[in-house]
């Protein structure tokens, strides 16, 4: 049984559909990158697949059990964790506060407060700084200790590189290094696709809200991604990869 | 030495006013909601308390120990109904609604009790009067039980917040609903409960009022007025701010009445205004360093 099986998956931006007709399955220990450009709907299905976007038509489900309906919450008590695009760390409250309300999810698990912050050793001395205070790759670095906190088993990872040096993304990479070895199940959406090939078993390029070709990684080029990516649609081009 | 008097007098009210503000402080600052029928629930309350008082003869604090979990259940009740649905609404609609719900909690007073005003001063023996020399200022039992009281009641919102699980929750969602529920917080829940919680402040607030005065089913308008000023001149949101904001209130207020007879209410709105103004022309200097510095 695959650990997620989306059917059909729509969502809105009011009148504008913003993912459509996703059928995606996941099994347990994959990382899927999503890519393509702004405006393609990854973010939205990341946020949909997170619960803190409604499906507006299609089918969730996570572990065998339908999760559509499920609030954010709930879903992260089940086992779906989103670092979101931006951070959004709580920049009123300290580091530490940032991790230990992630305990909310009542998860029990490999992770917690002692094994994240070793995890991100960058954040020991920052334990009680406002979250707010911190350089842009040390507040990736809680947001993706504040939704291990969570114990997922599907970790969804929005643009993490997005707005950092490029100092500051081999450092949140470096980190990430450990989790893949840790054979987490992932769903990334990355622009930088040099790391997108190195990190993932496979690739969804997704235009206008869909899906318009899969494959493993192994198996695809960049050229084929980056056609994909664009949208070209013209004779010459590659073959989709089922 | 009648000048320094004014002032100390003035601290004390301020503590009364701390206590009034707090529900409505801690209701703005993990909700962003102005509870426009704060001062009316804290009558309800109060009369909640004389009611107890009067027909079953208990003391006002074990009546307000009996009064506090009802009024909690009040505001999730309410946070669950009419807070939570209006806010989905927009930003104006919970102020419309909370209007709404005071202008009803006040003629159903009206109703119930009739028009006559209430206190709880005789169910208090000397406690309501009494009072002790202390460098040649009386200092009013009553006064300053308030103002310990309403310390005692910010600093452990305060060490609650700071210093619980529950508190990082309700902090978290105060800062952004949508990610705190991504890390498994029940943000529906977490504000129904600190609905709850300020609904108990509330409630001390509504039977200190009738300790000190005496209160009538319209009571709720004036003490809307004293509890926003003291918030929004403290800085809404912050509870030691609403202490201080409190303070303020009370010292301009006795001084105020120093000046002048008519002076004890004007004081305190002209303070309110002064600190809204250079509120607005702090928050207006970017802008008007930037606009100077492009021509």
């Amino acid at each position: 049984m695959s650990l997620l099986k989306l059917e059909a998956l729509d969502a809105r931006h009011g009148l504008l559909k913003a993912v459509r007709g996703i059928d995606i399955e996941l099994n347990e220990g994959e990382r899927l990158a999503l890519v393509g450009a702004n405006g393609a709907g990854k973010t939205t299905l990341l946020r949909t697949l997170a619960g803190i976007h409604p499906a507006s038509a299609g089918r969730i489900w996570f572990e065998g059990e339908d999760v559509t309906q499920l609030s954010a919450h709930r879903r992260a008590a089940a086992g779906i964790a989103l670092v979101p695009e931006g951070r959004r760390l709580f920049g009123s409250m300290s580091v530490a506060d940032n991790l230990r309300v992630a305990t909310s999810a009542l998860r029990t698990g490999a992770w917690n407060f002692d094994t994240v912050v070793a995890a991100f050793p960058q954040l020991k001395p920052k334990l009680k700084a406002s979250a707010a205070s911190l350089s842009g790759g040390q507040q990736q670095a809680v947001a993706i200790g504040r939704a291990l906190m969570t114990n997922p088993r599907l970790l969804l990872l929005d643009e993490v590189s997005l707005g950092l040096s490029p100092l500051a993304v081999q450092g949140v990479y470096d980190s990430l290094a450990g989790l893949m070895a840790s054979k987490i199940t992932l769903i990334l959406v990355e622009q930088d696709l040099q790391r997108t090939f190195s990190v993932s078993d496979r690739i969804a390029c997704m235009l206008e809200g869909a899906v318009v070709a899969t494959g493993r990684t192994a198996e695809m080029t960049r050229k084929e991604v980056m056609h994909h990516y664009f949208g070209h649609r013209t004779a010459d081009a590659p073959k989709e990869i089922a | 030495m009648s000048w320094l008097n004014q002032i100390v007098q003035g601290i004390l009210l301020g503590g009364y006013y701390a206590l009034l503000a707090c529900g409505l402080s801690f209701m703005f600052g993990v909700m962003r909601i102005i509870n426009l029928a704060h001062g009316s629930l804290a009558v309800v309350a109060a009369y909640g308390v004389l009611t107890l008082a009067d027909r079953y003869e208990l003391n006002p604090f074990v009546a307000l120990a009996l009064v506090m979990p009802g009024m909690a259940l009040l505001g999730w009740v309410l946070q669950r109904l009419m807070l939570e649905r209006s806010a989905r609404a927009g930003e104006l609609v919970p102020i419309l609604a909370t209007f709404g719900l005071a202008v009803v909690l006040d003629n159903t007073l009206f109703s119930v009790f009739g028009a006559d005003s209430r206190s709880l001063a005789p169910s208090i023996d000397t406690l309501a009067y009494d009072g002790v020399e202390l460098a040649g200022f009386t200092i009013g039992h009553l006064s300053v039980l308030t103002f310990a009281l309403s310390v005692v009641l910010l600093g452990g919102l305060h060490l609650v917040l700071a210093h619980t699980a529950i508190g990082r929750q309700i902090r978290s969602v105060a800062d952004d609903p949508a990610t705190a529920q991504l890390v498994g917080v029940n943000a529906t829940a977490v504000n129904a409960m600190a609905s709850a919680i300020a609904m108990m402040t509330v409630a001390v607030a509504g039977t200190f009022l009738a300790m000190r005065a005496a209160v009538d089913p319209y009571a709720g308008a004036p003490q809307l007025i004293f509890a926003f000023e003291a918030v929004m001149i403290g800085g809404a949101g912050s509870l030691w701010g609403t202490l201080a904001g409190g303070i303020a209130l009370g010292v301009a207020q006795s001084l105020g009445a120093q000046i002048h007879s008519q002076g004890f209410l004007i004081a305190g709105h002209v303070l309110f205004l002064l600190v809204l103004l250079g509120r607005l022309l702090l928050a207006g200097r970017p802008l008007k360093l930037a606009l100077t510095r492009s021509r």
